[in-house]
């Protein structure tokens, strides 16, 4: 084979490069730039390399706003994958009644996320809000304000009834997805509800539910706007997750180099869990 | 395996029953006898599907009783029916190997495992799976994987019957010629009750003792591909069996004539009785039965439109008056150019009033 040799080749691509230069690359170098300096001024920049990163990977302030945030995330998958997956199951399969229900199910998804957050804010109010009022009634003790579990419960609650119809949605369209001779077979099969489940609707519903968890958890583990308004990441800092922790550092503190560097360990974070779940989700599904 | 019987059957699936001309299933009566292989043939939409998920209780019939063996089963559903089916297209466990898909039917049952394998191994024997038992269902073809389908029915000891709905539809015509020749194996081995849906004549004609021509939800007629062929009870089934099908002439009775443009035809007394005033007439005769007159006076003059080759033989496509007919022409004849004399050969010259045969004109 010959190949052909023309550098106007070059002109082509070019669209595509200054899109995605102005898009994502020099916004990000910005983040890489003010990582590695320390800045005092305009005029007084000094180049210090990865001083800023060292510090932020030993900050104990980090480390107890990682280890919430995978608590938080781990906690909201583990309840919002499966429950996703029963309401889809529930859902009526087909006529007025499956599209009522689907626009009933959808409507917390079409909420902006900080309304989200003064709507529980209100909500979970111990003393006029109708979901703290009941538990308080009942004799439970809560103030989401005061007490860590009573802030914790109110973010996870909040975040279940926000991002569950996703799940849900999602897992729905799996299920829609399978043909009717399917169920027809495992009929004639004898199959029970869960050998149903297990062997037919699990599988079929594989591929969306690894999106799912991915969605799911990249949402989660950024998850800013909710817990800001309802708890401001307290009581103390018992909900400071890492992006109000880095907000703090980047607005609060004006500390633009470590909250660079923070940002892009973050970035890298996300990217290799969503990386590790992938993997592991794939392997599953060629078993 | 059961005789099953279907008894005054109706069935809407909007569950109205009082316009007939909606009716998915317009009152059916048959007989299904044990151990028979039985084909229901007929176009897209006449009520096959209906009838054979009727039988093995994925629907419920809105009126009328399914009966296996004498026992009314209209009210069981169908894991209790112990009935096979085979849809059109296969239905794999994916995360199952061929083994486990295999055994799946008989472990929801509850048989003992030693039991279940034995079966396994014996339906593997059969249907030639042996060596992919460990593989996963999902990477293997669509033959094997209809097999597999076939295989899950099979497996099971107690089946009154295994259906099948169009099974050989997404396979590729060289294994379809060979999967049919199993399947028939199989059912003189097994000595099954086989209820094999298709719309492929050939199919429906080379596989079973005995068809069913459904239409518009109505059984047209049942009988042997012979009795199908050569008598068919009614224009449909003669148009929709044969290629190219029967042809049928317009005719009307005039004394002891039947006349139609181009030609006439003796009426025996006997067939002319069972003619009612203000019925419509019509000649019935298939391709090959018709022949070239060389009596040297010939009633009547055919002339040559077109010739198809058919490979061994060919179709003249020729006028009679206003009639066009289809006639069945053996490769060494050679057809005259000019007009011709064709002859009905009495035996196989049909009668229909409005659309049902009354006899033939060898009366």
């Amino acid at each position: 084979m010959h190949k052909t040799q023309d550098n106007r080749a070059w002109f082509l691509i070019l669209p595509v490069v200054i899109l995605v230069a102005f898009s994502a690359v020099i916004p990000l170098m910005t983040v890489v730039n003010y990582s590695v300096q320390d800045i005092f001024g305009p005029g007084q920049r000094y180049l210090i390399g990865l001083e800023w990163f060292r510090e932020t990977l030993r900050d104990p302030e980090v480390h107890r706003a990682f280890l919430r945030q995978m608590a938080f995330s781990g906690i909201v998958l583990a309840i919002e994958i499966p429950l996703g997956v029963l309401v889809a199951l529930a859902l009526p399969r087909a006529g007025w009644k499956s599209s009522l229900a689907i626009v009933f199910l959808a409507l917390p998804l079409l909420i902006p996320f900080n309304v989200v957050g003064t709507i529980w804010q209100l909500y979970a109010r111990p003393e006029i809000g109708f979901f703290g009022r009941v538990i308080n009634d009942l004799g439970i003790g809560f103030n989401y304000t005061a007490d860590p579990i009573s802030a914790w419960v109110t973010i996870v609650v909040m975040d279940v009834w926000h991002w569950t119809p996703l799940v849900a949605l999602l897992a729905f369209a799996g299920l829609r997805s399978i043909p009717d001779a399917y169920y027809q077979a495992a009929r004639i099969d004898g199959a029970s509800r869960v050998a149903i489940f297990r062997y037919i609707e699990l599988p079929k519903m594989r591929s969306v539910l690894t999106i799912a968890v991915l969605l799911r958890f990249m949402d989660s583990f950024m998850i800013y706007a909710e817990p800001f308004v309802v708890t401001g990441g307290g009581p103390g800092s018992a909900t400071t997750f890492l992006s109000i922790r880095l907000v703090n550092m980047a607005v609060g503190q004006f500390d633009l180099g470590p909250a660079a560097a923070f940002s892009l360990i973050y970035f890298l974070v996300i990217l290799l869990v969503s990386y590790v779940f992938y993997t592991i989700l794939q392997r599953v599904s060629a078993q | 395996m059961a005789q099953i019987v279907i008894d005054s059957l109706r069935h809407s699936y909007d569950g109205n029953l009082s316009d007939p001309g909606a009716l998915a299933l317009k009152q059916v009566d048959l007989t299904w006898e044990d151990g028979r292989a039985y084909a229901l043939l007929g176009p897209s939409g006449c009520g096959k599907s209906s009838m054979l998920n009727i039988i093995s209780g994925l629907v419920r019939q809105s009126t009328g009783r399914i009966l296996f063996d004498g026992t009314d089963v209209s009210d069981l559903p169908t894991e209790k029916r112990n009935i096979a089916q085979v849809f059109q297209f296969p239905v794999l466990y994916d995360t199952m190997t061929v083994e486990q898909n295999l055994a799946f039917p008989l472990k929801n049952r509850r048989l003992p495992t030693d039991e279940i394998r034995r079966r396994v191994a014996d339906v593997a024997e059969m249907l030639d799976l042996g060596p992919l038992l460990k593989k996963r269902a999902s990477g293997l073809g669509a033959a094997e994987k209809q097999k597999i389908s076939l295989g899950r029915g099979l497996v099971r000891s107690d089946v009154a019957a295994v259906l099948f709905d169009e099974p050989l539809t997404v396979i590729d015509p060289h294994v379809k010629f060979e999967l049919r020749r199993k399947l028939k194996l199989l059912h003189e081995e097994l000595g099954l009750t086989l209820i094999y849906v298709t719309h492929d004549q050939s199919e429906a004609l080379t596989l079973a003792d005995e068809v069913v021509v459904m239409a518009e939800g109505e059984v047209m007629q049942a009988g042997t591909p012979e009795q199908l062929y050569e008598r068919p009870s009614h224009t449909f089934v003669g148009n929709f069996i044969g290629s190219p099908g029967m042809n049928f002439i317009p005719c009307r009775a005039e004394g002891e004539r039947l006349v139609f443009s181009g030609g006439s035809l003796p009426l025996p007394p006997a067939l002319s009785r069972s003619i009612s005033s203000g019925q419509s007439l019509k000649i019935g005769i298939r391709p090959q039965h018709l022949r070239l007159d060389t009596s040297g006076t010939p009633q009547i003059a055919a002339h040559l439109i077109e010739l198809q080759p058919r490979g061994d033989s060919y179709v003249a496509d020729l006028r009679i008056g206003e009639t066009a007919l289809a006639m069945r022409v053996p490769d060494d004849v050679a057809l005259p150019a000019a007009p011709f004399g064709v002859s009905f050969p009495p035996k196989h010259t049909l009668l229909y009033a409005d659309d049902s045969l009354i006899g033939d004109l060898d009366a």
